[in-house]
């Protein structure tokens, strides 16, 4: 699964982009924010608001209990502020 | 139909021009241009913080994907001639121009309706985002729910 990140949540993990195989019982974007917050102290941190972070998958716009998938690719990042 | 994601600058009078060149069915052009303020919004009863420069930062691919959308529905809901939208990325300072919606149609209220919606949706629905540089360092601009609300007056019920 390739995750990128945007804004805050690419500086606080320290990361734009990376690949990630999780388990197989993260069967939503629910589980994937969970799993991700234990991966690390910068993940924690940036994950520690979930209210905060919107989730696309496959580049649209995604719900807490949307699939994800090995060939899926995710992106978090915080709500919107362009224009 | 046009969506450009740039650097660079614009020049609006020649895209209003390339836009409406040779097409005389066109009987009016609405047109949005927002530019980077060199003040925070404050809150009640506090000093403006002033803004240095500002970085924008967008999610390649889905930024067209959402744009491209925004500017279908736009066309879907009033008769257009003609839309364009470009919005810059990248380092940008105080006075500099951030985004265009031209929409340009036989009447007025098309023209208009449309380019307020298209900002009002672009604001809300399209992935980019806002750093802002000022004495205190750079923070990331949070979204406005007021921003939430224009968008949402354009929900069809």
């Amino acid at each position: 699964m390739k995750l990128l990140y945007f804004a805050w949540l690419r500086t606080r993990i320290g990361r734009a982009e990376e690949e990630v195989d999780p388990p197989t019982d993260v069967a939503n974007v629910e589980d994937l924010l969970r799993w991700l917050q234990g991966r690390g102290a910068g993940y924690a941190e940036a994950l520690a608001r979930p209210d905060l972070v919107r989730v696309a998958v496959n580049q649209e716009f995604a719900a807490r209990d949307t699939p994800v998938a090995r060939d899926d690719e995710v992106a978090l990042f915080p709500p919107v502020t362009g224009g | 139909m046009a969506i450009r994601v740039q650097e660079d600058d614009f020049d609006i009078g020649a895209e209003i021009k390339a836009l409406t060149l040779g097409r005389t069915e066109i009987g009016g052009v609405a047109s949005f241009v927002g530019l980077v303020r060199d003040f925070v919004d404050p809150g009640a009863g506090q000093e403006p913080t002033a803004i240095r420069g500002m970085t924008l930062e967008h999610y390649p691919g889905m930024t067209e994907k959402m744009l491209s959308r925004i500017e279908d529905e736009a066309n879907r809901r009033w008769t257009l001639d003609a839309t364009l939208i470009i919005h810059r990325v990248g380092a940008l300072a105080p006075g500099d121009n951030i985004v265009l919606v031209v929409c340009a149609a036989a009447h007025r209220q098309d023209a208009l309706q449309a380019c307020s919606f298209l900002i009002d949706w672009l604001k809300t629905q399209a992935p980019f985002w806002k750093s802002e540089s000022t004495a205190a360092g750079e923070q990331w601009v949070k979204a406005k729910e007021s921003d939430d609300a224009l968008a949402a007056r354009w929900q069809k019920t």
